[in-house]
């Protein structure tokens, strides 16, 4: 890798058109004939069938109710069945199948227009406003469900829904949500805007890049199907005896952590890998932006703590279809073991939906204070330092299990270390701010709210960490409020701040700033309206999951309920200002609205598939706000960019 | 804490100083607040020695907490109201001054790293000193009252006697199943009932374990919370302080009617027990001899799960025909 300021020689790459294919096969060529979303339903409808029929003609005689017809080995069959189909219906598998049989695979043509969002696309940016869509997907689901949980909860004895109702919704909304927060900021806004932070082309993996956006949706079909297979009563979390004692929902939940966990795998050693090999000449560790940073470290921690969850998600197939006894204490498995292999993925996981938060927050708070970063060091060092630590807590979810004592007060130790790198952020984010000059656009606002919520929830983190204290707030409503703040008070307003700031260079269209403020103001007011009681409540004794409670606890829970309610009101005027901002109403956005220094502002808008037309050289890190005499950022072959005015006269 | 920084310049230095005017008024007004009319009120309340050392963490915890909460608001809401864009007639800040100042990193992390070492420390020696502080320990607890040893071996083997004022500990065994809880007094003959009384100013060893899946017997306001695991014994130490009623409460999800797993104890005096527990013994004798004998673990077979990782301590195996009655032919 070239550090020189120096534009080398090599990095003038030519303008050069392809050459047309000889022949396009059927199944590539633009149009409804070929491969898209709705082969890839009807090929994974039949895949689900064919699974289906398979798991019953080979393990007829292993039903969970004598003469069911119903068997793990047919459900699990045919749900796998349906991802392989999925996947070979939209085209993801045309290239290793082409390799496979000794064939050259197809070269890719290039689709125009709509069209190419449902179909499966190599183009970082394509995958990345796919991934847009398909965490709001995910993230609305979850949200209605939430609805449901709350409505159960504005009364402790006269039920809406029946207790086995109520757990279903309680156990796929968690799991839901759960699998959208590991991709919300590291699918959309990390596949469409690392390679442009970082002056590349492409990712490293194009195709694996589509195939962890595909593969993502298909886990979405597979968690899906848990509800009319009957749900599993066990939580996200999924603890084994009631694991192997739940019905086919329970397949569907570990086969989905699978098959999410192939996606989070392939996402992350593709970003990675895309991260430490793909930087422009000139883009020095010192110079990557905080955004990447976070990135990295969250592919870091995708890379090597998914493979847990996926090999536990395994052994409990296993242990469901042909009888293995990983989990199952009478035939010499362990119910610890889950416990510990869950954790070990889940502390990490609790990260990746930390870091990216922090990313953002750190990336869009000098655009808006028109201030250099705070301390840019620091704030590599604290998200490396959390992704590392992040793997010496997990038995603090065990405090109470009756685990070892011994190790108590370690990961007591441990957990607690987790607040000093977490507090770099603070410190990033608050010296950013110190004698700024600060435009309150709503991106800022959101990233602002971060440092309040996230404040509340790491604070509370402390309390639960603490083995005595844990005793009263373990499995309550506090633990539930608390990684309601970090994730949702953290992770999803971080991940609001980066939508309406980077839908702008995304679509090319400004999001409403009127509805902006109604969504940001109802989305923080009832956000903590929500959350905040619960900690009251989980303190006065209320545990997590349940569909009764104490009758003075009733006051509490309305009052969270109807700004529960409120709250995902404020999601429909989110929903309101995307349709109205990017449809109804579009109002074409400035080629750099914020007036940012960062490189994926410098490119032409619409960005041209190769993103740059030569490849930039950087020369400073994109944080010279405010200084009399800022240096060029990069050189992107044409003039010196400084502020991204210029960017209107790049070559597009 | 960010307020008590400084820097070189010197019209930085009058930010934050009156920064930290504010956010040290705040502060002491918060925590004498917090500790004088909030912390007496704190949950679990008095009833054992584990729920107001419980408590007394939560609190200390708070006073440090309020304080950090404290500063960051104070330092956002000075923010918001003195260096907006439009306000602020002050010039532009940049420069390498901007980008970071080796004082307040460092002075940041010593800080932060002062506050959680403490944090750390003070919980490890608060959850020592209390025995555990009535979290489940697991089969082979390492922190706990002195004679919880004796008094658990002598459970085990029949001969654990309990008298009003005999300052011993007494082992009362948990069980959970779906979707309940009842309850073993090995020092009365290991009679089961689904109430939960307990003497006062007694240090009770509770021995949790369940029948099928995962549960967590969670008693409220005696701040002990033990996860009841399938061929596990996870003891958890309390002393019970202060008669009274408690609550009951799963708090691990253990299926369909995890809501409904609840129920309540109660904490009476010492004389009152005894005449309750002989009572019981009496009454339930005709029942208690059905029962499997008394021993830590009950799933799914006597000898211990799993090849006896948690053997129930019973020395001699049982015979196949005591396990299953008699001999059956093979199916």
């Amino acid at each position: 890798m070239t550090i020189s300021a120096e534009r080398p020689t090599d990095t003038v790459v030519p303008h050069e058109t392809p050459p047309t294919p000889p022949r396009i096969p059927w199944a590539q060529r633009p149009g409804w004939m070929s491969q898209h979303l709705g082969t890839a339903i009807v090929v994974g409808f039949i895949g689900y069938v064919f699974g289906h029929w398979l798991g019953n003609y080979i393990a007829s005689g292993y039903p969970y109710i004598v003469n069911s017809g119903q068997n793990s080995i047919a459900d699990t069959l045919a749900l796998a069945f349906m991802v392989v189909g999925w996947l070979l219906g939209v085209g993801a598998l045309n290239y290793p199948l082409a390799k496979l049989i000794g064939r050259e695979a197809p070269a890719e043509v290039e689709v125009k227009g709509w069209s190419k969002y449902f179909r499966y696309n190599t183009d970082h940016k394509v995958v990345g406003l796919q991934y847009v869509v398909g965490v709001i997907l995910f993230l609305f689901t979850g949200g209605l469900l939430a609805m449901a949980i709350r409505t159960e909860l504005l009364n402790p004895t006269t039920h809406v829904f029946g207790p086995g109702t109520y757990i279903e919704i309680v156990s796929e909304h968690g799991t839901i949500m759960m699998m959208m927060a590991t991709s919300i900021v590291v699918g959309p806004l990390g596949n469409y805007l690392v390679p442009l932070m970082i002056g590349s082309r492409r990712m490293a993996f194009p195709r694996i890049e589509a195939f962890s956006f595909w593969i993502f949706m298909a886990g979405y079909a597979v968690i899906f199907s848990a509800l009319p297979y009957g749900g599993f009563t066990t939580g996200w979390t999924g603890y084994a005896p009631l694991q192997t004692q739940n019905g086919p929902g329970m397949v569907s939940y570990l086969l989905g952590f699978a098959v999410v966990g192939l996606g989070m795998m392939a996402a992350g050693f593709n970003i990675a890998a895309t991260i430490i090999n793909y930087r422009a000449p000139g883009m020095t560790w010192s110079r990557v932006p905080i955004f990447v940073w976070s990135i990295l470290a969250t592919a870091a921690l995708l890379t090597l703590a998914t493979p847990v969850l996926f090999s536990a998600g395994l052994f409990g197939l296993l242990d469901k279809t042909v009888q293995t006894a990983f989990y199952v204490g009478e035939h010499g498995g362990s119910s610890y073991l889950w416990e510990n292999l869950f954790w070990f993925f889940g502390h990490p996981e609790v990260y990746i939906m930390a870091l990216p938060g922090f990313g953002i927050v750190g990336e869009i708070m000098p655009v808006f204070c028109r201030k250099p970063v705070f301390a840019y060091k620091v704030s590599a060092a604290g998200m490396i330092g959390v992704a590392l630590l992040s793997f010496f807590v997990w038995q603090h979810h065990l405090f109470q299990s009756g685990i070892n004592p011994d190790m108590r007060p370690l990961f007591m130790l441990t957990t607690e270390l987790i607040s000093i790198p977490t507090g770099f952020i603070f410190l990033v984010g608050m010296g950013t701010m110190y004698r700024a000059k600060i435009r309150f656009e709503i991106p800022m606002l959101f990233a602002m709210a971060l440092f309040f919520n996230f404040l509340i929830g790491g604070i509370t983190g402390v309390f639960l960490s603490d083995v005595p204290v844990n005793v009263t707030v373990h499995g309550g409503f506090f633990v539930l409020s608390h990684f309601h703040y970090t994730i949702m008070g953290g992770l999803l307003f971080a991940f609001m701040a980066g939508l309406y700031y980077w839908l702008p260079k995304m679509t090319g269209r400004m999001m409403n700033k009127k509805i902006g403020l109604w969504h940001f103001w109802t989305m923080f007011i009832f956000f903590n309206l929500t959350f905040f009681p619960m900690f009251i409540i989980g303190l006065l004794g209320q545990p997590r999951r349940v569909f009764t409670y104490a009758k003075n606890l009733q006051g509490l829970n309305d009052f969270s309920s109807i700004s529960a309610f409120l709250l995902g009101f404020s999601f429909l005027i989110f929903a309101a200002n995307m349709v109205w901002s990017l449809w109804i109403s579009p109002q074409k956005a400035p080629a750099n609205p914020w007036e940012s220094l960062g490189l994926e502002w410098q490119t032409a808008t619409p960005i041209p598939l190769h993103n740059f037309d030569r490849i930039p050289v950087i020369l400073a890190d994109p944080y010279h706000y405010s200084e009399e005499n800022p240096p060029a950022v990069a050189d992107l072959g044409e003039d010196l960019v400084v502020t991204a005015a210029s960017s209107d006269s790049n070559p597009s | 804490m960010s307020d008590a920084t400084t820097s070189n310049d010197a019209p930085v230095v009058h930010h934050l100083r009156r920064m930290t005017s504010i956010w040290v008024v705040l502060s002491v007004i918060g925590d004498l607040l917090f500790w004088f009319l909030v912390g007496p009120h704190v949950p679990p309340g008095a009833m054992t020695d584990q729920a107001v050392s419980n408590r007394f963490d939560f609190n200390i915890l708070f006073v440090i907490a309020l304080p950090v909460m404290i500063g960051v608001w104070v330092y956002l809401g000075y923010v918001i109201v003195m260096w907006s864009e439009k306000r602020s007639t002050a010039p532009a800040f940049g420069g390498p001054e901007a980008r970071g100042n080796r004082r307040t990193q460092v002075l940041w992390i010593t800080i932060t790293s002062i506050a959680v070492l403490f944090a750390a420390g003070f919980g490890t020696v608060e959850l020592i000193i209390n025995n555990g502080s009535g979290g489940g320990e697991g089969p082979n607890p390492v922190w706990m009252p002195t004679g919880a040893a004796q008094a658990e071996t002598a459970a085990l083997k029949g001969t654990a006697t309990w008298a009003p004022g005999s300052d011993k500990v007494l082992p009362v065994q948990v069980i959970a199943q779906q979707w309940k809880f009842t309850y073993r007094y090995p020092t009365f003959g290991g009679f089961e009932t689904p109430n939960l009384i307990l003497p006062v100013n007694t240090e009770i060893a509770f021995n949790v374990t369940s029948l099928d899946v995962i549960h967590s017997f969670w008693a409220y306001q005696l701040s002990v919370k033990a996860d009841a695991n399938p061929s596990v014994n996870d003891v958890a130490f309390t002393k019970t302080e202060h008669t009274g009623n408690f609550t009951v409460r799963c708090s691990e999800l253990c299926g369909l009617w995890h809501g409904a797993m609840f129920d309540y104890g109660k904490v009476v005096s010492q004389s009152a027990f005894e005449s309750w527990a002989t009572s019981t013994e009496a009454a339930n004798a005709a029942n208690t001899k059905y029962l499997p004998p008394f021993a830590w673990t009950y799933v799914p077979d006597a000898n211990g799960a799993a090849g006896g990782y948690y053997p129930d301590g019973n020395l001699t195996p049982y015979s196949k025909s005591q396990l299953y009655g008699a001999a059956q032919a093979a199916s």
